[in-house]
């Protein structure tokens, strides 16, 4: 069979980690409707785990840094000081110093995260968009399905980068090619964890019951088998995401992603690099800020994919039960 | 067995071919007209159609693309557009550089997260399963490159402990390599170390609960024992898995990591071809790249097989 291998595999990876994703058959989120009517409870769980806690409080502080960056930023993020190049971290003006032409780091990296969550959200976006039909008509249709899955196996044929130094060839490096090349590696696992997803709930009664009573395929796929498989594409778009952004860093710092001037985390540690003696400092805040993105998403993540699988039993009653037992 | 490797085999020759015309298209797709760059701008009409037909550009697309696979069988491909070398030669100089790097990453990244995901999953609920955990999410969260500069900072500059650049072939000289390549792998190694971590932990913890592991204790096999012979060989199905797909990770990661410590491997050449716009190169190394891919993958899903029946069973 065609599709034996990746299933397989897709499988293994979803189930090999106890916190990640339900094992086939366990419904996820509630009663057996998704996010539907456990929506509440599974943000409560979410907001009870310290991970989760964490991760929200250190997204709240880069959404917010990016959506009020013209805001808090002291200077423009273009904005250079011939004379004072090179300033210290705490200097008066300057709260993280200044780069090589006296750019304020602190402006420079609050624009910067603005590109960073830009090209992850466009990301994300892409593998929504392209996997998601693509994941739900494979698991529908048998037919499809073994084109589908060659078309996967061609995506994972072309590391990301390889198809970023493509697209910089023929297009030209910029934001757009960068969040593209980031999109299509995206798309495999997309499509695998959502046609994962569809051939689970295919078999269920009411999904049977649906088809008694005369509903179409697509109809189906849109009102019963997507509300279940939301939940799996909200834990992926996490992994994404943190992805992503180091993805645009990578590509930005290579001179494949976003161009000079416009501020870009990894452009900045590019820069960084060239007077890493001078102003060891302009290396070290840029990667602060791109980790503290990623450890958001991805501590986020955790505790929502614990909170969506049954299975996962909070550490606190673990321990509770282990001293109950002895 | 046989069946499932050769269906396998097929498919992956299936995926070559399609990623050879996508790369074949996207060539054409270039801005630009190569017969009219290479005839030169005072060129006459006549002139450029002569380039033209000596490089087979008039011919219809079928036949180019026929062509194209031709010369990539027979292991020509093609001249670099900037320097008029061989882009073979370009490629044999370089490879062997990105390859040390690589395998001496991979071994960092295979010893250490095996290592760290056992311990995590022997002492679950203690503290090393904790600072396991930790590190594997910051590890995940934290761009390599980034770490790769900080080390130049601190230990090249700062201590003086590694070169901040150069490389020396292990060929030549064992020692002197090993000095200059340890910052670079354990940069590239510990970035991919944090998935292996995970997936060795989480399989470990599966094995660790399944009926067997508690049938070899009962019948009071010395933990170790468990450990080793019951518990990890069968948790290395999925190690490597993990390990053989992040080998992709691995070129992706290979190329900035040669440009922070100076490295001339295979990223350098992409990287300049990039920027000089040697399509000779990129499309060299675009395809090459694709193929070991795959070739990969083929390898993993063979050693799976292997490793594990039930896959091939469902083939």
């Amino acid at each position: 069979m065609a599709t034996a291998t990746p299933s397989a595999r897709a499988e293994t990876g979803r189930t090999a980690e106890p916190g990640g994703g339900a094992p086939a058959g366990a419904p996820l989120g509630g009663g057996g409707d998704g996010l539907g009517g456990g929506r509440g409870r599974v943000l409560r769980k979410v907001v009870r785990d310290p991970k989760g806690v964490v991760g929200l409080a250190l997204l709240a502080v880069v959404v917010l840094g990016a959506l009020l960056a013209p805001l808090l930023a002291p200077y423009g993020p273009t904005e250079v000081h011939f004379e004072t190049p090179f300033q210290r971290p705490l200097t008066v003006g300057y709260l993280l110093g200044t780069d090589d032409l006296g750019r304020d780091v602190l402006s420079r990296i609050l624009f910067g995260l603005r590109a960073s969550l830009e090209v992850g959200a466009l990301a994300v976006g892409l593998a929504v968009v392209v996997g998601v039909p693509l994941g739900l008509v494979a698991g529908w249709w048998r037919g499809v399905d073994a084109v589908v899955s060659r078309l996967t196996d061609l995506l994972l044929a072309f590391p990301f980068l390889i198809v970023a130094v493509g697209l910089a060839a023929i297009g030209g490096a910029s934001l757009g090619n960068a969040a593209v090349a980031l999109g299509v590696a995206a798309v495999p696992t997309m499509i695998r964890v959502v046609r994962a997803e569809t051939l689970r709930t295919r078999g269920r009664p009411f999904v049977d019951a649906a088809r008694t009573m005369d509903a179409s395929g697509p109809r189906i796929l849109a009102r019963h088998v997507l509300p279940n498989a939301a939940s799996a594409i909200i834990v992926q778009a996490t992994i994404i995401m943190p992805t992503a952004v180091i993805g645009e860093a990578l590509l930005s710092f290579l001179g494949l992603g976003i161009q000079p001037p416009t501020p870009s985390l990894g452009i900045m540690l590019s820069d960084a690099q060239q007077y890493l003696l001078r102003a060891p400092s302009a290396a070290v805040f840029p990667g602060v800020a791109i980790a503290v993105i990623c450890l958001g998403f991805n501590l986020f993540g955790d505790a929502l994919r614990d909170a969506l699988d049954p299975l996962t039993v909070p550490a606190r009653r673990r321990r509770r039960q282990k001293a109950a037992a002895r | 067995m046989g069946r499932y490797l050769f269906h396998r085999a097929w498919q992956s020759l299936v995926t070559l071919v399609l990623a050879s015309v996508v790369v074949f298209l996207g060539v054409r797709a270039l801005p630009g007209d190569p017969a009219l760059a290479l005839a030169g701008e005072e060129a006459t009409p006549e002139q450029v159609a002569a380039v033209r037909a000596e490089l087979g550009l008039d011919q219809s697309l079928p036949v180019q693309y026929g062509h194209y696979v031709g010369q990539l069988l027979s292991g020509d491909l093609g001249d670099s557009t900037r320097t008029g070398q061989p882009v073979a030669d370009l490629i044999a100089t370089t490879l062997p550089v990105t390859a040390w790097l690589s395998l001496y990453a991979l071994l960092v990244a295979v010893l250490f997260g095996v290592g760290a995901g056992v311990v995590a999953a022997v002492r679950r609920g203690r503290w090393q399963e904790w600072a396991v955990s930790s590190t594997s999410v910051l590890l995940l969260s934290v761009p390599s490159f980034w770490i790769g500069i900080l080390a130049v900072l601190v230990l090249a500059v700062g201590l003086g402990l590694f070169p901040a650049s150069g490389y020396v072939s292990p060929l030549e000289d064992p020692l002197r390599a090993l000095w200059h390549l340890t910052m670079p792998a354990f940069v590239l190694g510990t970035a991919i170390s944090a998935v292996v971590m995970r997936q060795t932990r989480a399989s470990m913890l599966e094995t660790l609960s399944a009926d067997f592991v508690r049938t070899a204790r009962a019948k009071g096999l010395s933990s170790r024992r468990v450990l080793g012979r019951y518990a990890l060989r069968n948790s290395l199905v999925v190690v490597v898995t993990v390990v053989g797909l992040q080998l992709g990770g691995l070129i992706s990661g290979a190329v900035v990591t040669e440009r922070i410590f100076g490295l001339p491997g295979l990223g350098r050449l992409t990287l300049d071809a990039v920027f000089t716009r040697d399509y000779a190169v990129i499309q060299a190394v675009v395809i090459l790249v694709t193929a070991f891919y795959v070739v990969i993958n083929l390898a993993v899903d063979a050693l799976y097989s292997l490793l594990d029946p039930r896959v091939r069973v469902d083939a």
